[in-house]
């Protein structure tokens, strides 16, 4: 490898407030055009913006959970550019003096831990939306729908510390695990409500300058943050090996083509001339306010992860996935405290429990199963009243109907078999009734003894005990 | 400081204006006056003075987050030269 990529990026999270950043409008996703607007966030002329005390709580506590010194004192200030989904003329940001600085978020990689710094995180309020038309006769014209105009928004700004496109998706997944686990941000790339730029330049390993980076933009899901930096990479060092120069630039991913290409309409207008909203006055936060936030930061995922391994002594496998949702975890955690059996409850809520949902497109908040049904049902198979394989019937059951385990064990009569009479005297009706593979086994093909479990089976209708039926048959048939 | 018609040109680019030549000519001798009778102020010196964004010694006011009514929507469109499907129409913006 003669060359490395240096990677930093531009996460805009959009905070799940219910009114905007600036007025009393709703940020609700998905309503009609221009329903959600008023003359602050349209930019009539005679207005005052009012800054929202929860946006800035919200962005105190990501700017707690990415260990950042919160500043005591921030500054909006206006962002000027001249586009038609933004009706003032300038956006309301944070520039030289920003709500928080100097955090870190350590990422888990095949390699180990890296440590990722988070140069800033500000707030800003979000641009509305362009819509552009379908029909020939629309060509000529574009629809602004200012809804989303004025939604509160943190930008997370990293250092360039990534190196490949693995470390940006991993510092990507984590920092939005932060905060959905926080409760601030949906996370949700496709509705925009998480977005990410990436800065990408290459250099010769081993170099301490920069190479010139381009930023790209347009990458609404993690495999195309994933698929762009790739190509950007790759494209960087062609360029430069064929004696090119990387200029800077905005490019833009094309998915469809698993491309970056140059956005040339908006080069010019990279120059923003920020100064201080003469309208906002600055904003302090005391210590007092950061102090009494601290507190309220749930367990976060890295940490949870830690310790689903070292408390239930699961896989990091197992434990990733549990602790990839905050209802998930503590779902997994109330089966546990039942059933007292980390890695049994760990197969079942990971195996069936996700597989029922996924299939319905539920989320585990609307689990029709309690974390006590999981652990009923798991205590059936531990008690040995059914097996395994009955186990999943009965649970898919209870997910369909929300009927107890007990009860639908009992209703079906599935309830195991483990009486040795009654297994004995199937397996002997076996034996009977197959004298030709009992000979062939006994001169040697041991891999029919499946055979003959598998008749047993068949014959309890899957209601015999493994064990016994297993004990009975090599007994009886000798070997 | 002196501004250029180079300046002139620029910022009315960045404003999406279209100045006529006689135009950006009164706009570089007016910007240049108003620049110019700011600049008094450097005569002062201001070392170790902090920079005075805000005059008045306050912290910017918080609201609730609540929803307020927004307003209906033929009122919000009602001053935009054209609008259609509950949307401001304008000319096309492509990237």
């Amino acid at each position: 490898m003669k060359y490395e990529a240096v990677i930093g990026l531009e996460v805009h999270a959009q905070l799940l407030t219910s009114s905007k950043l600036f007025c009393g409008c709703s940020t609700k996703f998905g309503s009609e055009p221009n329903t959600q607007v008023d003359p602050v966030c349209l930019g009539l002329p005679g207005v005052l913006p009012v800054l929202n005390r929860k946006a800035v709580e919200y962005a105190v506590k990501m700017a707690l959970a990415t260990d950042c010194t919160v500043n005591n004192r921030s500054i909006f200030a206006r962002k000027n550019y001249f586009y038609p989904d933004l009706p003032k003329g300038y956006q309301i940001s944070q520039y030289t003096e920003p709500l928080a600085e100097h955090g870190w978020l350590d990422i888990d990689l095949e390699a180990g831990r890296k440590r990722i710094g988070i140069t800033r995180i500000h707030m800003e309020e979000d641009a509305g939306k362009l819509l552009h038309g379908e029909g020939p006769e629309d060509d000529a014209f574009s629809f602004v729908d200012l809804n989303r105009a004025g939604v509160p928004l943190i930008e997370i700004v990293s250092e360039p510390d990534m190196r490949t496109s693995e470390e940006a998706q991993a510092y990507l997944r984590a920092l939005r695990d932060i905060l959905v686990y926080l409760g601030i941000c949906s996370g949700n790339m496709e509705e925009g409500s998480f977005r990410c730029d990436a800065n990408v330049s290459v250099r010769l390993v081993g170099a301490e300058k920069l190479g010139t980076k381009a930023e790209l933009k347009n990458m609404n899901s993690f495999k195309f943050v994933k698929e762009a930096i790739d190509y950007e990479i790759q494209r960087q060092i062609d360029l430069v090996e064929s004696g090119g120069k990387v200029v800077q630039e905005t490019r833009l991913f094309d998915s469809s083509k698993g491309i970056t290409a140059s956005m040339r309409s908006k080069e010019e207008a990279h120059d923003y001339r920020y100064f201080p909203d003469p309208d906002l006055l600055p904003l302090l936060v005391e210590d007092s306010l950061v102090e009494g936030i601290r507190p309220t930061l749930p367990e976060l995922p890295q940490a949870k992860r830690e310790r689903f391994t070292t408390q239930y002594g699961i896989p990091a496998y197992d434990a990733g996935v549990l602790t990839s949702s905050r209802d998930l975890a503590d779902y997994y955690e109330a089966a546990v405290k039942e059933t007292g059996e980390p890695k049994v409850s760990s197969n079942w809520v990971m195996g069936e429990v996700l597989r029922l949902l996924k299939e319905d497109n539920r989320d585990i908040k609307d689990c029709p199963v309690s974390p006590k049904g999981v652990a009923e049902i798991i205590k059936l198979v531990k008690g040995g009243q059914i097996s395994g394989k009955i186990a999943k019937e009965v649970f898919e059951e209870m997910y369909r109907t929300g009927k107890p385990a007990a009860g639908i064990v009992q209703a079906k009569g599935l309830t195991q078999i483990s009486g040795e009479d009654e297994l004995a005297r199937i397996v002997d009706d076996i034996i009977k009734a197959n004298p030709d593979n009992v000979e062939r086994y006994r001169s040697g093909k041991a891999t029919l003894f499946g055979f003959f479990v598998g008749e047993a089976m068949k014959a309890t209708k899957g209601k015999a005990n493994p064990q016994v039926i297993n004990r009975l048959l090599k007994e009886k048939l000798g070997g | 400081m002196s501004i250029t018609k180079k300046d002139v040109i620029k910022v009315a680019d960045l404003a999406r204006l279209a100045l006529t030549e006689n135009e950006t000519e009164i706009y570089t001798t007016q910007l240049t006056r108003i620049l110019g009778y700011v600049e008094k102020l450097s005569e002062l010196d201001t070392t170790g003075v902090e920079p005075t964004t805000y005059t008045v010694p306050l912290k910017t006011a918080l609201r609730e987050d609540r929803v307020r009514e927004s307003l209906p929507r033929e009122e919000a469109l009602k001053n935009a030269p054209e609008a259609e499907r509950g949307c401001f129409k304008v000319p096309q913006i492509i990237e």
